[in-house]
C-alpha cells in the first residue's frame, strides 16, 4: 500500500511535467494546426540561461523567473522568426519548419557552448523527504504536483475569463469566423506561443530543480513524452492534454515499480511497454479520450 | 457607404466573381439575390477581407479596403454574419458575444452586452450554455447578435434564414427590419428572394459570378423574365 501511494505520487509528479508540456503543444496545435517538435526546445533555452546566470551568481530564489522568461521570449522568437512566415502552408511544412528549429536548436548550444552536459547547482531542499503516516514523500514531489495545480487553475482562468482566453479558443475553433470578430491573427497567434512558452517555462522550472544541468538535446525526450500526452488527449483538447500527461506518467512509473525486472536494462522495457498501450490506444480510440467535435478544418 | 468596383475573385483556375460592381448607401438595405453557386457568398466575403479579389477595388466610406484584414474592417465599421453563421460551438453564448466585441472597450463591450440581452431575450435564458446546444433560430439569433457587438455601421449578411424552420424565418425578417429602423446599413445575400425583395431598398441579381440586373427591390420582383431565370437557376 505504501508503495503503491509513493508510485502514484511519483507518477503524478512526472504526469504534471508532461502535462504542462503537453498543453502548450496542444494550445499551439489549436490556433495554427501545428504539432509543434520543437516545443521541447524551450527547456533546454531555459537550461542554459540558468546555467548561464548560475556562472555570474546565480540563486533559485528568482531562477524560476528567469526560466520563465527566456522560455516566453525564446516561444515568440520562434514564431516571429519562423512560424509567421509558413503560417498558412500546409500543415507538413509546418511540421518540416518546427523539425528544422528543433535540430538548429541543438546544434546551436553544441557550437555555441559546448556538446557536453553542463551541470549547475540545485535547490538544497529538492530531494528532502517527509513523512505522513508511515508513508514518506519527496518534498520536490509534493512542490511539482502544487506548483503545477496552481499554474493549471491560472490557465483555466485565462482561457474563461480573459478576453485573450477567449479569442484563442475562438480561433482554435474557427480562425476565419474569429477575425470576423476583429481578432487579430499576429496577436492571438503570438499570444498563445507566449502561453506556451510560460507553460513551458514553468515545466522547465520543475525539470531542473531536480537534475540541474543543461545539455543541447536534452529537450528531444521530454517533448517526445509531451506529444504523445496531448496526442492521447486528443490534439487541441486542453482538458485532454492535461488528462494525457497524468495517465501518461503514472503508467510509466507504475509499470517501471511493478513489472518484473526481468533485465538490467528494464527501464527501457517500461517505456517499451508504454510506447506498446499507446499504438494500441490509437488502434482503439484514434481521436484521443477527449474528442474534439471541430478537429477537421475544411 | 460601400463601393464595390468590377472585383474579381478566382478560387485557384476558377473565376468565381466577375467584374462585379455594386454600390450600398447609408441607411439602405440592398439584396444580393441569385442562383447557388452565382458568387453570392463570394462577394461578401471579399467585401469583409476574408479573401482577396485578383483585380478591381472595395471602398469603404471613401477609403480603399481591398483586400483589407477583417480586424481592420471590424473596427471601421463593417461586420459580416457569415454562411452557415459560423457562431463557436465551443464557447457559451456570452463568449461568443464577448468576442463579439473585442474590438470595443471593456465598458462599451458591457453597454452592448446589456443591450444583446434585451434585443435577444432567447439568448439571455441561455447565458452560460455552449453555443453548441442552440437551435438554428437561436444559433442565427446569436450570429447577428455577435456581430451587432462591435456597433458596426454596415452589417453585411449572408443567408441568414439558410436552415431555419418558417417561424424562425419571420423573426429573422422582422430583425432585418429592425436594424434597418436603428438606421444601420444592409447587405443582406438571401435565399428567399420574394421576401428580401419586398423589404430591400434596392437590389442585385447575380448570376455565374456577374451582375445582370440592379434596381429597387419591386422592379427587381416585378421583371418576370429576369425572376424566372433566376428561379430556373435555383431549381
Amino acid at each position: 500500500m505504501t508503495k503503491l501511494i509513493q508510485t502514484i505520487v511519483d507518477g503524478l509528479g512526472v504526469g504534471s511535467t508532461y502535462a504542462l508540456l503537453a498543453l502548450g503543444i496542444s494550445l499551439i496545435f489549436g490556433v495554427m494546426h501545428l504539432v509543434n517538435f520543437a516545443h521541447g526546445e524551450l527547456i533546454t533555452v531555459g537550461a542554459y540561461t540558468s546555467y548561464f546566470f548560475f556562472l555570474h551568481g546565480g540563486s533559485w530564489w528568482w531562477m524560476p523567473l528567469a526560466i520563465i522568461g527566456s522560455a516566453v521570449l525564446a516561444s515568440m522568437a520562434t514564431e516571429l522568426i519562423a512560424f509567421r512566415w509558413v503560417r498558412n502552408s500546409s500543415p507538413f511544412t509546418l511540421l518540416l519548419t518546427s523539425f528544422a528549429l528543433e535540430r538548429l536548436s541543438h546544434a546551436f548550444w553544441q557550437i555555441a557552448v559546448s556538446p557536453k552536459q553542463r551541470a549547475f547547482p540545485k535547490p538544497e531542499w529538492v530531494f528532502n523527504q517527509f513523512k505522513i503516516a508511515s508513508v514518506s514523500f519527496e518534498v520536490m514531489d509534493v512542490v511539482t504536483i502544487a506548483v503545477t495545480a496552481l499554474t493549471l487553475a491560472l490557465t483555466a482562468l485565462v482561457f474563461k475569463r480573459t478576453l485573450f482566453g477567449i479569442s484563442v479558443r475562438g480561433a482554435a475553433e474557427d480562425f476565419d469566423a474569429a477575425r470576423l470578430m476583429g481578432v487579430r491573427a499576429n496577436r492571438v497567434i503570438s499570444g498563445a506561443f507566449a502561453f506556451a512558452g510560460f507553460l513551458a517555462g514553468v515545466a522547465a522550472t520543475l525539470i531542473l530543480m531536480r537534475s540541474p544541468a543543461a545539455e543541447p538535446s536534452m529537450g528531444a525526450d521530454w517533448l517526445l513524452k509531451a506529444v504523445i500526452a496531448a496526442v492521447i488527449g486528443g490534439l487541441g483538447s486542453f482538458t485532454g492534454a492535461v488528462v494525457g500527461g497524468l495517465v501518461l506518467g503514472l503508467l510509466e512509473t507504475l509499470t517501471r515499480a511493478y513489472l518484473p525486472e526481468v533485465a538490467v536494462g528494464w527501464d527501457k522495457f517500461s517505456t517499451a511497454i508504454v510506447f506498446v498501450l499507446i499504438a494500441i490506444f490509437f488502434v482503439v480510440r484514434p481521436d484521443g479520450i477527449f474528442k474534439v467535435s471541430h478537429a477537421e478544418r475544411v | 457607404m460601400l463601393e464595390v468596383d468590377k472585383i474579381t475573385t478566382r478560387y485557384g483556375a476558377i473565376t468565381a466573381l466577375h467584374d462585379a460592381s455594386l454600390e450600398v448607401h447609408a441607411g439602405e438595405l440592398v439584396a444580393l439575390v441569385g442562383p447557388n453557386g452565382a458568387g453570392k457568398t463570394t462577394l461578401l466575403n471579399t467585401v469583409a477581407g476574408l479573401l482577396r479579389p485578383a483585380t478591381g477595388s472595395v471602398r469603404f466610406d471613401g477609403n480603399d479596403i481591398t483586400a483589407s484584414e477583417p480586424a481592420r474592417l471590424v473596427r471601421a465599421g463593417l461586420a459580416l454574419v457569415p454562411e452557415h453563421r459560423r457562431i463557436f460551438k465551443d464557447l457559451t453564448v456570452a463568449e461568443n458575444l464577448r468576442l463579439g466585441g473585442s474590438t470595443a472597450s471593456a465598458a462599451d463591450r458591457r453597454v452592448r452586452l446589456d443591450e444583446a440581452a434585451e434585443l435577444f431575450p432567447v439568448l439571455r435564458a441561455k447565458w452560460s450554455t455552449s453555443a453548441g446546444f442552440l437551435s438554428g433560430g437561436e444559433a442565427q439569433q446569436l450570429a447577428v447578435a455577435r456581430a451587432l457587438m462591435s456597433n458596426p455601421r454596415l452589417l453585411l449578411l449572408d443567408e441568414p434564414t439558410l436552415g431555419l424552420a418558417p417561424t424562425m424565418i419571420d423573426v429573422v425578417f422582422d430583425l432585418l427590419q429592425r436594424l434597418r429602423e436603428q438606421g444601420r446599413t444592409l447587405l443582406v445575400v438571401e435565399q428567399n428572394a420574394t421576401r428580401i425583395l419586398a423589404l430591400a431598398d434596392r437590389a442585385y441579381l447575380l448570376r455565374t459570378g456577374r451582375i445582370i440586373a440592379t434596381g429597387t427591390g419591386p422592379e427587381l420582383a416585378g421583371d418576370t423574365t429576369l425572376f424566372d431565370s433566376f428561379i430556373g437557376g435555383e431549381a
